[in-house]
């Protein structure tokens, strides 16, 4: 019987010839990321539950400060602060304000084949370039800093055959936010979301990673590309080499398998305050918006900038709404900027953010008051996420939101 | 008129991010706000202060920023009167515009001692264990404000609310 | 007797040639600038007044800055209001996310020489820097001026301030107010006018003198004013001959001349926690630091950022260090896009944010933890301004803050 590439590279960090799902195996780990979401709180365990604290292999660690950027209270600052340190005294390689994690993660150090720990949920995105990443909290990730180990459980593979191509205005985000509305919050739950077929492979790295990184919003334990040529064209941009290419086996078992043609996807939201309460814009047109949001690591890059631009230039956005763009990195910025991307944002009315997880984390940079409705290309719509307990959230794509900003409304003129 | 009352000493420059810092700037309320009065410099300051109280200051109390809320704060806390060197420009206006009366007086402040009382025969002279400060009266045009109880209630008059 | 500039200016508004300073006069108010933290107190006032309409709507700007983007759930609501306020009572002039207020009054046109403004925030001593006398005021006694157009004014005394010569390389306007403002002491211009003049001053661009003229209330003054000239008449889109003449006479009543050699100024900075505790940068050298900051209505125009961009360009901020730049408008954000300048910027490792206030109004945008230090360009340094007390900021130009942020510790800029 065959594996499944998750299988594959979860064998090879077991140091075995094979795993099947349902196995419980432990595992080398290639790379640990941790952000300022939580990496003050493992300092903590480190420095007061350890009775002998030592780091593994400190060249496998990234910190980055992407969550609160810039700092917003002086709590978040002392956060930072302790990350900052104990990343200069351990010579652990230390990104600030230079990104979202996943965008940097992507951007500098994922290769095929690796086994990647996150202490952010959305690690799931790296499977984009083929390789097994996942968020796991504190205590695991603490373990795994100091062992450089952990064990997993070989999850069950769920295979999702992509055929076809978008219609004109139809996005990448439309199939995720679809197939989440689809299966449900748990119908992937624990679950490898493998995508494949001729619609995968027509992707960009930078489109596949907007359906990896919401692997975890149907409840996976990760989402997960093979690598193919797309794989080796951004490697080599990036200067990289792959770990391993790996593939399914033909014969590879998957609990279920999903087939959607990419052709018949419409542009969709999910609505406030349920990621799988998946509907047509159609069902939701008119509703007034207050802020709109463009980026996040699940669509904050080039693409849904430029898609963002076309739809924005030569109109002004509406007066009541808010309209933020942060790209996922400074390298999306900087293309952004000498696109002129951005001058057709800020002519728009449009606020350019510091690259940041910015209104997506909704902690403190365009936090959205009580009764209003945010219309946003992150990952999550949870009742408070964006700011006041009640206010609202509705998930779209790029080009979804940028019209919405426009007219006030969602769907705007498209 | 006579006002007395016990005093609380603080020092020279007293801005306006320590009378109130700007994280509070966004609550709705006046009351919402004073319990943070001088928290940077004296946290139990405002929790200590009794109507009637009175602040003794050195010079440029209030200087910094244009926000209201700091006289008004300080009203609020039924501080009688704020007696200081020297006064920050925007926060003097801002005060009578709040009926809040402020005394200038270069020597009382050199002296002063924190819970002691004082006692002030407005436009005429303070007296501080057994000595008497002269002080200047207001010009007319300001005292004519605080007497009609601050701008607002001036304004109301002239609108014909009163 | 020769007229002061301010007395010209309140001359001219009220029609006569009889005042003098220290007289009590009530101006006809010519612009007035409400920011976003404080309307909704201005709109309570106002209607508490019993004011029904404002006296010319279109001589009103309601702009958003500190709270722009908001970083709590409650500073929407200022929004709100003055989105009610401004449609109730036909306030066409909102900018909702354009910058910072100081920048936009005169970048957008709204003030001229001559005028006559008041603010809800201190530093709209700013734009005497184009020839206005401009000052601020509480929500109050904007209530007021909106009801009745008008307010009362002692007309301050001036002091002037004359600088002559060429300045150093590494020298700036920010050096220059830093450096007036430690002579003369926090109060030392309490209740006056600064009248600036001198050769150094005729040579300086209107963004360098609006950086002066944005301090001057630091001095305690009431408002500061340079004489308007080419340069200003082509910043506020006004022919010369719509220029007034307002230039202090030689014989006006100063109640004290203050004079600079131009050559004799050094960079310097204000200690914590006082905005007159100034040293020279070389006495300050070495000093390690956490944070440098770049923006504000002090110090946050092109040619701000464009020299932080010449002393950063193919050079990295160091390590462990946070360079934030905040640009003072959307204007300025663009035209520093056009100009390579925030790509040097940003290649070098600085954080761009959106135009605003940002850090140093002190709600976010870089707060600091306990023990921090941080260089910044705005123009306070206060207790508690910027994270706990025990966080200590320097106020620098912008030439210095891009110096230290390069080399991590404080630095003299290298020019």
């Amino acid at each position: 019987m065959g594996m499944t590439i998750s299988e594959k590279i979860l064998a090879k960090a077991a140091g075995r010839d094979r795993v099947s799902a349902g196995e419980i195996h432990t595992v080398d780990i290639d790379r640990l990321m941790s952000n300022d979401g939580t990496t003050h709180l493992t300092i903590d365990m480190f420095n007061t539950i350890l009775k002998k604290p030592r780091i593994a292999d400190k060249d496998k660690l990234v910190f980055i400060i992407d969550h609160n950027v810039p700092a917003d209270n002086p709590k978040t600052a002392a956060a930072h602060k302790k990350m900052r340190d104990f990343a200069k005294e351990h010579e652990i390689a230390f990104y600030e304000g230079k990104g979202v994690c996943h965008q940097i993660m992507m951007e500098e150090y994922v290769r095929p084949g690796e086994l990647i720990f996150g202490a952010d949920s959305h690690t799931c995105t790296y499977g984009a370039l083929g390789a097994f990443g996942t968020g796991v909290g504190n205590t695991d990730f603490l373990y795994a800093i100091v062992t450089g180990k952990s064990w997993v459980m070989v999850p069950h593979s769920l295979r999702f055959h992509l055929t076809g191509r978008f219609q004109e205005g139809v996005y990448p985000r439309d199939l995720i936010l679809t197939i989440i509305g689809d299966i449900g919050a748990d119908g992937a739950t624990y679950k490898v979301m493998e995508f494949t077929g001729d619609g995968a492979k027509a992707m960009s790295i930078n489109e596949r990673m907007v359906l990896t990184n919401m692997a975890v919003e149907a409840g996976a334990k990760t989402g997960i590309f093979q690598p193919d040529e797309k794989t080796a064209e951004y490697l080599a941009a990036c200067g990289r080499e792959p770990k391993y290419l790996l593939e399914s086996d033909p014969d590879a078992v998957y609990e279920k398998e999903y087939y959607y043609d990419l052709s018949k996807i419409r542009p969709v939201v999910a609505r406030p305050d349920n990621v799988d309460d998946v509907v047509s814009v159609d069902e939701v047109k008119n509703v007034i918006i207050h802020q709109a949001f463009i980026g996040s690591c699940n669509s904050g890059r080039i693409e849904e900038l430029r898609t963002a631009a076309s739809i924005l230039k030569g109109h002004k956005i509406h007066e009541g709404v808010r309209l933020l763009i942060a790209p996922a990195s400074n390298t999306v910025y900087l293309q952004a900027l000498q696109e002129g991307l951005l001058d057709i944002f800020m002519d728009a009315g449009a606020m350019i953010m510091n690259s940041n997880c910015s209104v997506c984390w909704g902690s403190c940079q365009g936090v959205i008051g009580e009764g209003e409705v945010l219309i946003s290309t992150g990952t999550r719509n949870f009742k408070g996420r964006a700011g006041h307990k009640d206010s609202k959230v509705y998930l779209a794509s790029a080009a979804t939101v940028a019209a919405s900003a426009v007219t006030g409304k969602i769907g705007g003129h498209r | 008129m006579k006002i007395e009352g016990r005093i609380w000493v603080l020092g020279d420059d007293i801005d306006t991010d320590i009378i109130i810092p700007t994280e509070y700037l966004a609550l709705k309320s006046i009351e919402d706000m004073k319990k943070f009065a001088f928290s940077p410099l004296r946290p139990e300051l405002a929790g200590s202060i009794r109507p009637g109280d009175i602040i003794v200051a050195g010079k440029n109390f209030g200087c910094g920023s244009s926000r209201e809320q700091a006289p008004e704060i300080i009203k609020s806390l039924q501080v009688s009167c704020v007696i200081a060197k020297s006064f920050a420009r925007i926060f003097y206006r801002n005060a009578i515009n709040n009926g809040l009366l402020l005394i200038e007086n270069a020597q009382l402040p050199d002296v002063a001692t924190e819970g002691e009382n004082i006692t002030v025969s407005i436009g005429e002279f303070a007296e501080y264990q057994g000595v008497r400060y002269e002080l200047s009266p207001l010009p007319r045009n300001l005292m004519e404000i605080i007497e009609a109880g601050g701008l607002v209630a001036a304004m109301r008059k002239r609108n014909g609310l009163e | 007797m020769g007229y002061t500039s301010i007395e010209k200016i309140i001359n001219n508004n009220l029609k006569t040639d009889l005042v003098r300073a220290n007289d009590i006069v009530t101006v006809n108010v010519d612009r007035v600038m409400i920011h976003d933290i404080f309307i909704p107190f201005v709109a309570d006032k106002f209607e508490e007044m019993g004011f029904t309409k404002i006296w010319d709507p279109d001589k009103v700007v309601l702009i958003y800055d500190h709270l722009v983007p908001t970083s709590r759930v409650e500073d929407v609501r200022h929004f709100q209001i003055g989105d009610t306020f401004a449609a109730k009572y036909g306030i066409k002039n909102v900018h909702r996310s354009d910058g910072i207020c100081h920048q936009l009054m005169t970048e957008a046109g709204y003030v001229k020489p001559g005028d006559i403004v008041f603010g809800t925030d201190s530093h709209t001593t700013t734009y005497g820097s184009v020839g206005a006398f401009s000052s601020g005021v509480g929500y109050t006694e904007m209530a007021a001026i909106l009801g009745t157009g008008q307010l009362w004014v002692k007309v301050p005394e001036t002091i002037k301030v004359i600088i002559d010569g060429k300045l150093p390389e590494n020298v700036m306007s920010k050096d220059i107010i830093l450096r007036l403002i430690g002579d003369l002491g926090t109060d030392g211009a309490n209740y006056k006018a600064l009248e600036f003049t001198g050769s150094t001053v005729a040579n300086m661009s209107t963004a360098s003198c609006m950086t002066i003229a944005n301090m001057a209330v630091e001095a305690g003054a009431k408002a500061a004013i340079f004489t308007p000239d080419e340069k200003t008449a082509f910043y506020c889109s006004v022919s010369l001959n719509d220029v007034p003449e307002i230039s202090g006479d030689e014989d006006a009543d100063y109640i004290e001349e203050i004079h600079y050699w131009a050559e004799d100024l050094v960079p310097v900075m204000a200690c914590p926690s006082s905005v007159d505790k100034i040293k020279p940068v070389t006495e300050l050298l070495g000093t390690p630091i956490d944070q440098v900051f770049i923006g504000s209505c002090t110090n946050g125009r092109l040619e701000d950022l464009e020299i932080a961009a010449r002393i950063l360009a193919d050079k990295k901020v160091a390590d462990y260090v946070k360079l934030i730049v905040t640009p003072a408008s959307r204007e300025v954000y663009k035209q520093a896009a056009k100009n390579g300048i925030i790509e040097a910027l940003t290649k070098a490792g600085a954080i761009i944010t959106h135009p605003g206030c940002g850090l140093c109004c002190g709600r976010s945008g870089g707060i600091l933890s306990e023990g921090e230090r941080v260089v910044a360009t705005n123009n306070r340094n206060f207790l508690g301004r910027m994270g706990p007390p025990s966080v200590e900021i320097y106020l620098s130009s912008p030439a210095v803050a891009a110096s230290t942020a390069l080399a991590g510790h404080i630095a003299l800029p290298e020019l």
